[in-house]
C-alpha cells in the first residue's frame, strides 16, 4: 500500500510497524508531528501503544529507556536543542546499553527555520560513541525504522536516528510494510548495567570502546551508505542523509563522478578511503555542520583535497537546496535570491486576540517607570514580544533560562528584575530555576503566561495545566504574592496594579497571567478553564 | 544508479534509463499562514498519488504558520523526484492566494511558467506595497491569471474557499482529470458534510470559469 506521509509521519508509521511499544517526546518544531500522528492511530487508541508528551526530553528520554529496559521497542522524539536537554541520559544509556530496542530520533533545524542555532545532532552521536542513522527521503525514514530497532538490539545500544527540517515537514509518497509484533516483557538479566556505580560503569564504558569496531563494520556494510563509481575521476562526492537529492536533481541521468551516499554512521571508513584513492578531490554535501568533512579534511590544510563548507564551496551555514549543490558542482554561477523589491518582509506574528499581547501592553506601561532592559523571557509564542511592535522582553536563550537570568541580574544589583515564561515552558524547565530563587530569596518577579498549552507547536496539552498555583505554592513562593491576572483589555489597570505592587516585593514573587490560547478549538478551552480553578487575584 | 540488491529495502534507487518524455510539474502554492494553502497541497498531492505518479512536497510548519508568510513545494512527476525543493528558475507554476506573496517566490519561476494569484491583498503589516504596483508587476509577466478568488469564494457560500478556487484556477495546467480533482475536494471535505462539499466543488468551478477572464 502506498500512502503520502510527512517525513515525520515516515518515521512515526515506521516505527509503528517495527512493533513499537511506547513513544515519548517534546513538542518541538520540526520534530512535533511524529508524536502526534502516533498518538491519533487506532493502536495508540486502543492502548496497544503507548504515546505521551513527556515533561521535557530528558524525561521523555528517560521514560523511553524505562520501557526499553523492560525489553519493549521505545522511541523518544525532540528537535535538535531538545537533545541539549536530555544530553545527561542520551550519553550516560550509551554505557548502560539498552534491552528493548531504543531509537532516538531527533530533528535538526538548518537554517533555523524556528530555532536558536543549528547545531548537527550527529556530533551528539559520535560523542556517545552510538549508531546514527540519517535518512534520505521519506521512503528511507520509513524502512530505516525498523532496521534502527534490529540494529539497536543487535548492538544492544540506543541508535541515533537524525532528520532535518526539510525532510521532516515534506511529504512523498510512501510503501508501507505489513506491522510486526510488540516484544514481549522481558527483562534484564544483568542489572548491573543499568546501575552505573564507578566500579559497573568503567566496566560498561570499556565495553562501549570496544563495541566501536564492531560498529565500524556494521555501518562499512550497511545496505544504507552506497558507493557508486563514476567514469570522471577529477571530482569524487560524498553526500549525506537528505544532500543525495540535491546531487541526484542536478544530475537526474547519471552522475558522472564517485559518489559515496551515507545514511549509516560511524563514517564508513573504507568506503571513504576507496574515494580518496580513486578520485583527485572530494566535495563534501552534508545538510548541517561540516561533521564529515572535518573528519576527512587534512587539519593542516596543506592536502586541499577535500572541499565543503570548511572551504566555502558550500556556504558555512544554512540549509542545502537544488541551487546551492549545482553552485558547488560549477553548474550555475550564483546563488543568491532576487525577490522583486516590491515584496516586504512578512514576520510571523502574534495571533489576534492574543492573551500575550495584553499582557505584553501592560508591561509596556510599567517598562518606562522601573527601567529598560530587565525583562527576561524564554522559549514560546510569547518570544515573538522581542519584536516591534511590542518589543517587550529582552532576553531567550533557552528553555527556562528566564527565572534563572533575572535571579542573577537581581544579585548583581538589576531591580526590580523580571521573568516572563510560558506555562508549559515553566514546568518543562522553570521549576527548579523557581526554586533556587525562592531558596535564596531573591527579589524577582516571575510572570508565567500561561494559555495552557504548548502553543507555539500546535497547542499540545500543557503539564503545567490547572497546576500552575499549586507548584509555586509548593515550591516556597509566598501565597500572598501568587497572584491570578486575566491578560484582557478591561482588566489592564488593574493588572497594572498587581504587577508594579509585586514588582516592590523584596522577595519571589510570582504572577499567572492566565487565558487560554485564542487557536485552541472551544472544547480544550473549555477543559482549560475546567482545570484552571483558582480565581483571579481582584 | 543507486541500486540495493536487499529485496526489503527501497533505498534510492534509480535504474538507468534514457528518458524520452517525462511528465513533471514543479508548483510553488504561497500565501500566509492560516490561508489554506496546506488544504491546495493535500488536493494535489492526493490527485498524484490517485494518479500513480510520484510526489514530493514541502511545507512550513511552527512559529511561521502564525500570521508569516508560507509556501509549499509541490512536485509531481512520473519519474523519481529527488530534491524536496524547487530549483530556482524551475517552477511550473507559481500558486499564490496573495498578490505579494506570489512575487515573493518570482526567483524559482521557469521563464515559460505561470503566474497564478488571488488578487486580495492580506494586509497584516504596516508597509504592504501599493497594490496596483503589485498588479502592474504581475501583469508583466505573460502567463499570469489573476482572479478575484474572495469574491468567487463567496458567491459559492463562504469566503474561505477561496484556497479551492484557486485550484479551479490552475486545474487545466494540471496532469489532472477534472473528475478526480472533484473526487479528491469531495473526499476531504467528506466529514463537514454534503453542504460544505458542494460549496467546496462549486468554489473550484468558479474558478475554473475565472480562468476564461483572467
Amino acid at each position: 500500500m502506498q500512502k503520502i506521509l510527512l517525513g515525520n509521519e515516515a518515521i512515526a508509521q515506521g516505527a509503528i510497524d517495527a512493533g513499537l511499544s511506547g513513544a515519548y517526546g517534546y513538542p518541538g518544531t520540526p520534530s512535533t508531528e511524529i508524536i502526534e500522528y502516533i498518538t491519533a492511530q487506532p493502536e495508540t487508541k486502543s492502548g496497544k501503544i503507548k504515546a505521551h508528551w513527556s515533561t521535557n526530553e530528558k524525561v521523555a528520554m528517560e521514560e523511553a529507556l524505562g520501557m526499553s529496559y523492560a525489553g519493549k521497542r521505545a522511541m523518544v522524539t525532540m528537535k535538535h536543542v531538545g537533545l541539549n536537554v536530555a544530553a545527561d541520559a542520551f550519553i550516560n544509556m550509551a554505557i548502560s546499553g539498552i534491552n528493548g530496542g531504543l531509537v532516538v530520533v531527533v530533528a535538526d533545524d538548518p537554517s533555523q527555520h524556528s530555532s536558536q542555532n543549528e547545531q548537527d545532532s550527529r556530533f551528539y552521536g559520535k560523542f556517545a560513541m552510538l549508531p546514527i542513522l540519517e535518512p534520505s527521503n521519506q521512503q528511507e525514514a520509513y524502512d530505516m525504522m525498523s532496521y534502527a530497532f534490529e540494529l539497536s538490539e543487535k548492538t544492544k545500544l540506543p541508535v541515533l536516528f537524525r532528520s532535518v527540517t526539510r525532510l521532516s515537514h515534506s511529504r512523498a509518497n510512501v510503501k508501507l510494510k505489513d506491522q510486526q509484533e510488540q516484544n514481549p516483557l522481558n527483562l534484564v538479566e544483568d542489572t548491573k548495567r543499568f546501575a552505573l556505580i564507578p566500579s559497573f560503569a568503567k566496566i560498561q564504558y570499556r565495553g562501549l570502546i570496544e563495541k566501536q569496531k564492531e560498529l565500524e563494520k556494521i555501518a562499512e556494510t550497511s545496505p544504507w551508505n552506497i558507493y557508486k563509481e563514476g567514469t570522471d575521476k577529477s571530482l569524487g562526492i560524498i553526500a549525506s542523509g537528505i544532500a543525495i537529492n540535491y546531487l541526484l536533481e542536478n544530475f537526474p541521468n547519471d552522475v558522472p563522478y564517485d559518489v559515496l551516499k551515507v545514511s549509516h554512521y560511524p563514517l564508513p571508513k573504507e568506503q571513504v578511503r576507496k574515494m580518496f584513492d580513486r578520485v583527485d578531490k572530494i566535495l563534501v554535501l552534508e545538510d548541517g555542520y561540516p561533521f564529515i568533512e572535518e573528519m576527512i579534511s587534512d587539519y593542516l590544510g596543506r592536502e586541499q583535497k577535500v572541499t565543503g563548507r570548511l572551504t566555502g564551496a558550500i556556504p558555512r551555514t544554512g540549509e542545502l537546496n537544488p541551487n546551492i549543490v549545482a553552485y558547488a558542482l560549477g553548474l550555475e554561477d550564483k546563488i543568491d535570491e532576487e525577490i522583486p523589491k516590491i515584496v516586504a518582509g512578512r514576520p510571523p506574528q502574534l495571533c489576534p486576540g492574543c492573551g500575550h499581547i495584553d499582557l505584553y501592553e501592560e508591561l509596556n506601561d510599567i517598562i518606562p517607570e522601573i527601567g529598560d532592559n530587565r525583562v527576561f523571557s524564554d522559549i514560546g509564542c510569547y518570544s515573538l514580544g522581542v519584536l516591534e511592535p511590542y518589543d517587550s522582553i529582552d532576553t531567550l536563550i533557552d528553555m527556562g533560562a528566564s527565572i534563572p537570568m533575572a535571579k542573577g541580574a537581581a544579585d548583581a544589583g538589576l531591580l526590580p528584575a523580571i521573568a516572563v515564561i510560558g506555562d508549559s515552558t515553566f514546568t518543562h524547565s522553570g521549576m527548579t530555576g523557581l526554586l533556587s530563587a525562592v531558596w535564596d530569596n531573591s527579589p524577582i518577579t516571575v510572570i508565567i503566561s500561561d494559555n495552557s498549552a504548548v502553543a507555539m507547536t500546535g497547542a499540545q496539552p500543557s503539564a503545567a495545566m490547572g497546576r500552575l498555583y499549586d507548584i509555586a505554592k509548593g515550591l516556597g513562593v509566598p501565597e500572598e504574592h501568587i497572584k491570578i491576572i486575566i491578560p484582557l483589555k478591561k482588566y489592564h489597570d488593574k493588572n497594572i496594579d498587581i504587577i508594579k505592587k509585586e514588582l516592590d516585593y523584596q522577595g519571589v514573587s510570582l504572577i499567572i497571567a492566565q487565558r487560554p490560547c485564542v487557536t485552541m478549538s472551544n472544547d480544550k478551552k473549555e477543559l482549560a478553564r475546567q482545570f484552571n480553578t483558582f480565581e483571579p487575584s481582584y | 544508479m543507486f541500486k540495493v540488491d536487499t529485496s526489503t529495502s527501497s533505498v534510492t534507487k534509480v535504474e538507468n534509463y534514457q528518458i524520452t518524455k517525462r511528465m513533471k510539474k514543479d508548483i510553488i502554492i504561497s500565501g500566509v499562514g492560516g490561508q489554506g494553502i496546506l488544504t491546495i497541497s493535500a488536493v494535489l498531492d492526493t490527485a498524484a498519488l490517485e494518479s500513480g505518479f510520484n510526489v514530493k512536497q514541502s511545507e512550513v510548519h511552527g512559529m511561521s504558520q502564525r500570521g508569516g508568510a508560507v509556501q509549499s513545494h509541490v512536485r509531481i512527476s512520473d519519474q523519481p523526484v529527488y530534491s524536496d525543493l524547487i530549483p530556482k528558475g524551475k517552477a511550473d507554476i507559481i500558486l499564490s492566494v496573495e498578490p505579494m506573496e506570489l512575487l515573493r517566490y518570482l526567483p524559482y519561476l521557469h521563464p515559460d511558467g505561470y503566474l497564478v494569484t488571488d488578487i486580495n491583498p492580506f494586509k497584516n503589516i504596516t508597509n504592504y506595497p501599493d497594490e496596483n504596483a503589485l498588479k502592474t508587476q504581475i501583469e508583466q509577466f505573460p502567463n499570469h491569471r489573476i482572479i478575484d478568488a474572495r469574491t468567487l469564494a463567496k458567491r459559492a457560500g463562504n469566503f474561505r474557499a477561496a484556497n479551492i478556487v484557486m485550484i479551479g484556477a490552475v486545474a487545466d495546467l494540471l496532469p489532472f482529470d477534472d473528475d478526480l480533482l472533484k473526487k479528491v475536494i469531495a473526499n476531504l471535505f467528506q466529514r463537514k458534510g454534503d453542504r460544505i462539499v458542494q460549496m467546496n466543488l462549486d468554489a473550484y468551478e468558479l474558478g475554473k470559469s475565472a480562468i476564461l477572464v483572467s
